[in-house]
């Protein structure tokens, strides 16, 4: 049994957010799903390193951290590209052209739904509505929305990252987190 | 909760307020569907089976969830209900595969059922099903998702019920699964539970899997052979070329006095029946030294005319007093009954004894005179606080454990907890306080008042207070308390009002093995032979003089003073150590299921027939008798009881007076059970001059008891005679009742298949003697998986007991990634 | 970043503060914030709720309860504590009218959450926003901070005896958890499935508290009642509509965005005139007024039709989320149905059966009818599975899916029936959808 101390998989940073999360709640269990995420964005999806140590933190089973980590789409068990690009299609962006934007970056990067790119810069998704109805199309890269797009201006936000991703590449940095 | 009264289809009805609605109907005979609804434990209304219609309530509500108020108007069955049950089956079906031909639950089935019911035989839609691949979870296990309806019932019973949460739902919406702890793998109790809440077959069990259709089984009810708990199981049998063979274990009926419960013992632990090991033909030592196969008749033969001729023998070295006899912890009450008759009345020895896991003596010895104090197992579902003193119930009694888990979360009764190490009951335990290894007896006394007693022992004072606040309390302990310290644990809660005592023991019937007298110095019911009483009169040559315990007959067998031992499902040498070779100059004889330490060593072996194969009677730890009744049937071999009449009969006794068969003269008292049958409205008044109630337990009737018993109840409740057998363990059962005087049972109930109570405040206090030798206690701490001789031969324990271990090693660190 | 737009038939109550700075606490402080708080302290519980019900406000959430009543049902004494939570889970496709809200005016928020605590007799506020929203959430906390430091929110809070506490929390996605049982629930760290009523939670809530939760709209909506007075808010609306609110017009028109109108404003005159017509000058084909689990509008439903709970509701739809998405003529109907139905296939919690398997079943029935192998037969099970999902599922997301579907059925029958015998969608070239 690793102590949580001792073994963190986490960086103090993340464990340091974490105790403070924990206080916030009359009940300790209500950090869980702002954890996960948290957690995943800094090790890029839940591992069961990760599971294990949150459900120890939390006093929790692997089982119960599993199971309402499966609930929620945005988190997940797999890695994905460094640039994870959503595209919305819901009803909103569908009217307004989220197909062909879809289909523009399967074709610009190479890769489908769920898609990763092969050095891992960018993987691609499908999602339901990311609340940016009223400025479709949009996607969504990572945390950061991209709304009123045209193939174009995906082309250029999609430069943009990779322009990113290749700063990030010379400064040595993962580019998998 | 005061009644109050409403109306369902035209119907008034009453119930408490706040009754659930599909509750109050149920009881008024209105069944209304529901596969997620489950007495017991949390609501869910996921399914929507249960909708009905309320007057002046816009949507339809679901019956699982309403609770019923003063003047609600219900109406639950319309087209318009029909209709909304009858889609919510298509939609199920829509993905359920219709591979019921070959699903096990398949005639078992409430979705099978449901369908039938509302007609919902057209399939709508022709989408392709959503597939996966079926599971294995464990070695008991089986999951296929496609038949799971997600009604929750196999979460929950393992979360609320067992207390063990190894199941879970992943995923949402249509992708929802249920979920095992170990991810593809199941880290449990293996109780199978789950595979019996689930509606459909969704969960299967390994033993049962593909193997027939429940309309080609015999559905046998009878009680586990497993533990001191004595959980009614319905064993599934099936006809095969030697016998019959057990094809399933489950609780198929749930009208037993487990409830909805069964361990993973006893829904799996039964195929030691079919095992390789099995004894099947009667073995005798030849010339040559080596056992050899022999006919019944040989077999009897040799045991009988040694046993006479040592018996009539005039030498120093002869008579009664040079055999010994042990008995069973696993036998009937009527058999062991019947072995120490034969050992008292035909061999003329009080050297009969059996193995004692527990102090049972000591136990009535302090209850004897004090009616009502000893708990029936039932206690333990409705008393309001719960003192539990030693022992692990979790692992040893899952019924006792479950019953209290229940009992918490139901009643929120009150539990305390005093041991030398955790147990898992803690989490629902109101106080705990940690004992010393020997700090049992120091408890009695510091609950009765001595401060110093315990030492210094944190929140000692605060669980005695709340201890002793208790308006009534029931107190459970373990075998950590023999001898006198049973005496002072009883004697302080005797001076308080509403205490019960229950002491937990091992095996089938352990607890029936001291009842029927196995023992040197008491007869059955605990009458002391020095002071026999009734029995003097009844059993021609009984000595008043004790006879050696177990270890002291092995040890005067292996110094040669014992002439015979005659041993009957029990494995001394191996329990004792005794030294095999020691034991050459004695004849002995063996009487078992398998071929055991001991019987290795016999002189004549005799292949016994098991629990499953027999029909009789057997008490549990609490005290509870129920009925056993012969399940499957084997080629070969003989119910105890029927070779010790054989033996008796080669022995040149009078049979007749052994069994006592055919001659009933008892009078039952007064009938004041509640009715069994439509058409059977007992009648209050004894039934004169009873003769002979016995009915055919279906000894001689192949797997077909259960229909026998019906008509046993039948018969008896009329005093009609059934059938005349000297191998009827029934007439053993009427000398029971008539000479042990803690067995006055309810006939009418014990044969409708409950539960009757035995009570040790009739024993009489004047004729007892003084306390056992406590070394002479040997606990044997079976858990889950394991079951003394039988759980050895039991491949399905065996299997589970090296699964949970291999998975229960602490998991090597997983890498980062 | 999203556009702000603006017409001149704007009312602008909740807006106000839009494009302004007023995250920034100073310049929230220098447009008058606060003030209804300090107001709120000063009055009291019974006054609040007495305001909110003259405001005529109903929840924008899509329910449209009347907010003052539902304060009013929180019990007084609790043996629990209570609860605000204000739902910024905002999932309901063509809805994005929070997301401004959050960016613009995050004050509003925690200043509605505050007196919504004084109104119950709450020390404790959630502000629980969809976990898409991080950069919203960013600003929320900071903000959430700043209030703080300024002692708004505390123990003692404006230097009063009252103590507020205001928590910020992210959501995983979810689309249900926005019903209010299962942000519960999601709140408390579990799985988002909602939860049997009763007990409401007005009564049984958060933590088993008592506990009042509304939109984050309706919450921002709360200073400026206070500050206007109730009755002056209720005028601005249309009878039994109090108000105004934030409606999100998406889809085909020239200039989509979120308008601040007052409710019951006419739908078309929203279409033509707010949102500048039907993009490139095509014709309308139908109208989603509130979200895409409200039945859609042909044309000639709308005429007349003015954007309120009721007169919605009369017409056979809902108002909802506030979320009108416009759909031209040049657009597959069973294409938009699939699509719809996909979501809701997509986020059904799996709890109840009806849910479960329905939305499964219509999304695969709907793929295939679109891939143009559906058959005549097809069309009236999609009807007959929707009927029989109305009604009955555990909470209302079943409904949600199977009401937009009767109404693309019912209504655009015709269009359904061209699409049988293999013939290939007269509009569409987008058959699969890829969501697993
Ligand atoms: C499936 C479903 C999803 C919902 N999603 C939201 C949502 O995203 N945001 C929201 O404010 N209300 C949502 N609601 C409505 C809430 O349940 C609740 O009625 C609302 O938050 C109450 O606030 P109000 O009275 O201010 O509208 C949803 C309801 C359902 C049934
Ligand atoms: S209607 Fe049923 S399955 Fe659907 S979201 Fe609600 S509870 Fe879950
Ligand atoms: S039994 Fe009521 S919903 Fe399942």
């Amino acid at each position: 049994m690793s102590s949580a101390e001792t073994m963190s998989i986490f960086s103090p940073a993340l464990s340091a957010r974490f105790d403070a999360l924990v206080l916030k709640y009359p009940v300790k269990r209500s950090a869980l799903i702002p954890m996960m995420l948290y957690a995943q964005d800094e090790v890029g999806y839940l591992s069961d390193a990760v599971i294990e140590e949150i459900a120890q933190r939390l006093d929790l089973t692997m089982l119960d951290v599993r199971n309402v980590a499966s609930y929620y789409s945005m988190l997940r068990f797999k890695p994905v590209g460094k640039y994870n690009v959503q595209v919305c299609t819901n009803i909103s962006c569908m009217l307004r052209g989220a197909y062909d934007i879809f289909e523009h970056l399967e074709e610009k990067l190479g890769i489908g739904h769920k898609g990763i790119t092969a050095d891992g810069v960018f993987s691609l998704e499908e999602v339901e509505c990311i609340g940016v109805c009223c400025w479709a199309p949009a996607i969504q890269v990572n945390y950061d929305f991209h709304d009123d797009l045209t193939n174009d201006k995906v082309d250029e936000v999609i430069a943009a990252y990779r322009a990113k991703a290749g700063r990030a590449d010379a400064k040595g940095e993962s580019a998998n987190a | 909760m005061p009644d109050v009264t409403f109306t369902v289809d035209g119907k008034k009805l009453t119930a408490p307020a706040g009754t659930l609605l599909i509750e109050a109907c149920r009881k008024a005979g209105i069944e209304i569907p529901a596969f997620c609804y489950y007495p017991g434990l949390s609501l869910q209304a996921a399914c929507r089976m249960c909708v009905v219609r309320q007057e002046k309530v816009p949507k339809l509500q679901t019956a699982c969830t309403t609770t019923v108020a003063e003047g609600q108007v219900f109406t639950t069955e319309s087209p318009e209900i029909t209709q909304a049950r009858k889609a919510t089956i298509e939609l199920l079906l829509g993905n359920h595969p219709l591979d019921c031909p070959v699903c096990d639950a398949g005639g078992e089935c409430e979705l099978q059922d449901m369908t039938f019911r509302y007609g919902a035989g057209e399939s709508l839609y022709t989408e392709a099903k959503n597939h996966r691949e079926e599971q294995k979870w464990s070695p008991a296990v089986y999951f296929d998702r496609p038949r799971c309806i997600l009604c929750y019932r196999c979460v929950r019973m393992c979360g609320e019920g067992m207390d063990v949460w190894a199941l879970g739902i992943a995923n949402r919406g249509s992708s929802a699964i249920i979920a095992p702890n170990g991810g593809d793998h199941l880290d449990c109790e293996q109780c199978g539970m789950c595979i019996d809440a689930c509606p459909v077959g969704a969960l299967t069990s390994d033993t049962y899997r593909y193997k027939t259709r429940p309309w080609e089984m015999n559905h046998v009810s009878t009680v586990c052979t497993h533990c001191g708990d004595g959980c009614k199981v319905t064993l599934g049998v099936r006809q095969v070329d030697d016998g019959a063979e057990i094809v399933r274990g489950d609780n198929r009926d749930k009208s037993g006095i487990n409830g909805d419960f069964l361990c993973a013992k006893g829904r799996f632990g039964f195929d030691f029946v079919d095992s390789k090991d099995r004894l099947t033909k009667p073995l005798v030592r030849n010339a040559a030294g080596t056992l050899e196969p022999v006919t019944w008749e040989h077999a009897i033969r040799v045991v009988s005319n040694k046993l006479k001729e040592i018996r009539d023998s005039k030498t120093e070295n002869g008579g009664g007093s040079s055999i010994g006899v042990i008995g069973s912890n696993t036998g009937t009450n009527e058999e062991n009954y019947l072995l120490q008759k034969f050992a008292r009345t035909v061999l003329g020895t009080n050297n009969i004894d059996h193995i004692r896991t527990t102090d049972y003596a000591a136990f009535v010895r302090a209850m004897a005179g004090h009616e009502h104090r000893a708990a029936s197992l039932r206690d333990t579902e409705t008393a309001k606080a719960i003192l539990l003193i030693g022992g692990n119930p979790t692992e040893e009694h899952p019924l006792l454990a479950w019953n209290i888990r229940t009992n918490f979360r139901h009643n929120t009764a009150r539990l305390y907890i005093a041991t030398d190490s955790p147990i898992k009951l803690e989490r629902q335990a109101r106080q705990t306080l940690s004992l010393p290894v020997e700090g049992y007896e120091s408890l009695t006394a510091f609950l009765s008042g001595d401060d110093s007693a315990l030492g210094e022992i944190e929140n000692a004072k605060t669980f005695r207070e709340a201890v002793n606040a208790e308006e009534s309390l029931l107190v459970i302990f373990g075998q950590e308390f023999r001898g006198a310290a049973i005496e002072s644990l009883v004697k302080w809660g005797l001076a308080k009002e509403n205490v019960k005592f229950a002491y937990l023991g091992d095996y089938a019937n352990s607890r029936g093995a001291a009842d029927m007298g196995l023992s040197p110095d008491l007869l059955p019911g605990y009458i002391p032979v020095t002071t026999p009483g009734a029995f003097a009169e009844e059993y021609p040559n009984l000595s008043t003089q004790p006879g050696m315990t177990a270890p002291e007959m092995l040890d005067a067998g292996c110094r040669g003073e014992l002439a015979a031992l005659y041993i009957v499902g029990s494995d001394p040498v191996t329990a004792y150590g005794t030294d095999p070779a020691a034991l050459k100059r004695a004849f002995v004889v063996v009487q078992d299921i398998f071929l055991t330490g001991t019987a290795a060593l016999a002189d004549v072996v005799l292949p016994a027939a098991s629990l499953y194969e027999k029909a009789g009677t057997v008490t549990n730890t609490f005290g509870d008798i129920q009925l056993v009744k012969k399940a499957a049937d084997k080629a070969g071999v003989k119910p105890d009881f029927e070779i010790l009449v054989r033996i008796a009969g080669g022995m040149g006794a009078d049979v007749k007076k052994l069994v006592p068969f055919g001659r009933g003269s008892i009078t039952v008292p007064a009938v004041t059970a509640p009715a069994l049958s439509v058409d059977f409205v007992p009648t209050p008044r004894p039934i004169p001059s009873l003769r002979g109630i016995h009915g055919d337990l279906g000894q001689s009737r192949g797997a077909h008891s259960g229909e026998a018993d019906r008509h046993a109840v039948w018969l008896a409740a009329r005093g009609l005679e059934l059938r005349l057998s000297p191998f009827d363990p029934l007439a053993a059962l009427d000398e029971i009742e008539r000479l042990v005087p803690s067995y006055k049972l309810d006939r009418l109930n014990l044969f409708a298949g409950n539960d009757v109570h035995s009570e040790p405040g009739f024993v009489p206090v004047a004729s007892l003697t003084a306390p056992t030798a406590a070394e002479l206690i040997l606990p044997a701490h079976d858990g889950l998986f394991t079951s003394g001789v039988l759980g050895d031969h039991t491949k399905a324990l065996v299997e589970l007991n090296s699964y949970q271990e291999s998975i229960s090693q602490p998991v090597a660190e997983a890498a980062a990634d | 970043m999203p556009k702000l737009t603006s017409h001149p038939d704007e009312v602008k109550i909740i807006s106000k503060r839009f494009g302004m700075g007023a995250a920034n606490i100073d310049r929230y402080i220098e447009l008058g914030g606060y003030e209804a708080t300090r107001k709120c302290l000063a009055e009291g519980s019974e006054w609040i709720i007495n305001e909110m019900k003259a405001s005529g406000l109903r929840g924008r959430g899509g329910a449209g309860f009347p907010t003052g009543l539902k304060w009013s049902f929180v019990p007084k004494q609790s043996a629990k504590p209570k609860y605000v939570l204000v739902n910024g889970d905002e999932s309901e496709p063509g809805t994005c009218k929070d997301h401004l809200i959050f960016l613009h005016d995050p004050h509003a928020i925690i200043e509605g959450t505050i007196i919504a605590g004084l109104a119950i007799g709450a020390k404790m506020g959630f502000i629980y926003l969809r976990g898409e929203y991080r950069y919203l959430i960013e600003i929320m906390e900071k903000a959430v901070a700043d209030a703080y430091a300024k002692g708004f929110l505390g123990k003692n809070i404006f230097g009063t005896e009252t103590e507020f506490q205001a928590v910020v929390q992210t959501g995983a996605g979810a689309y249900e958890v926005g019903e209010e049982s299962a942000l519960m629930e999601s709140l408390e760290g579990k799985r988002g499935v909602p939860r049997i009523k009763p007990p409401f939670p007005a009564v049984v809530g958060l933590y088993g508290g008592p506990t009042v939760i509304n939109n984050a709209e309706t919450i921002a909506s709360v200073p400026h009642i206070i500050t206007m007075g109730g009755a002056a808010y209720a005028a601005v609306g249309s009878e039994r509509n109090g108000g105004t609110r934030l409606f999100g017009i998406s889809g085909h028109v020239e200039r989509p965005g979120i308008y601040e109108l007052p409710m019951g404003y006419n739908l078309k005159k929203m279409i033509y005139e707010v949102a500048g017509g039907v993009r490139g000058g095509r014709k309308l084909k139908a109208v989603v007024p509130g979200g895409s689990s409200t039945p859609v509008l042909l044309p000639e439903e709308i005429e007349t039709l003015g954007m309120d709970f009721d007169q919605v509701g009369k017409a056979g739809s809902m108002l909802g989320s506030g979320g009108v998405v416009v759909i031209d003529d040049q657009t597959c109907i069973v294409e938009f149905a699939l699509r719809t139905i996909s979501f809701y296939q997509h986020e059904s919690c799996g709890w109840c059966i009806p849910c479960r398997e329905g939305t499964d079943w219509l999304k695969k029935s709907l793929t295939r009818f679109h891939a143009g192998f559906g058959t005549k037969k097809d069309i009236d099970n999609i009807q007959y599975l929707a009927e029989n999902m109305m009604g009955r599922t555990f909470c209302p997301l079943g409904d949600a899916a199977a009401m937009p579907t009767l109404g693309f059925v019912k209504k655009f029958r015709k269009e359904f029936e061209d699409h049988l015998d293999g013939k290939p969608c007269p509009y569409a070239k987008h058959v699969e959808v890829a969501l697993v």
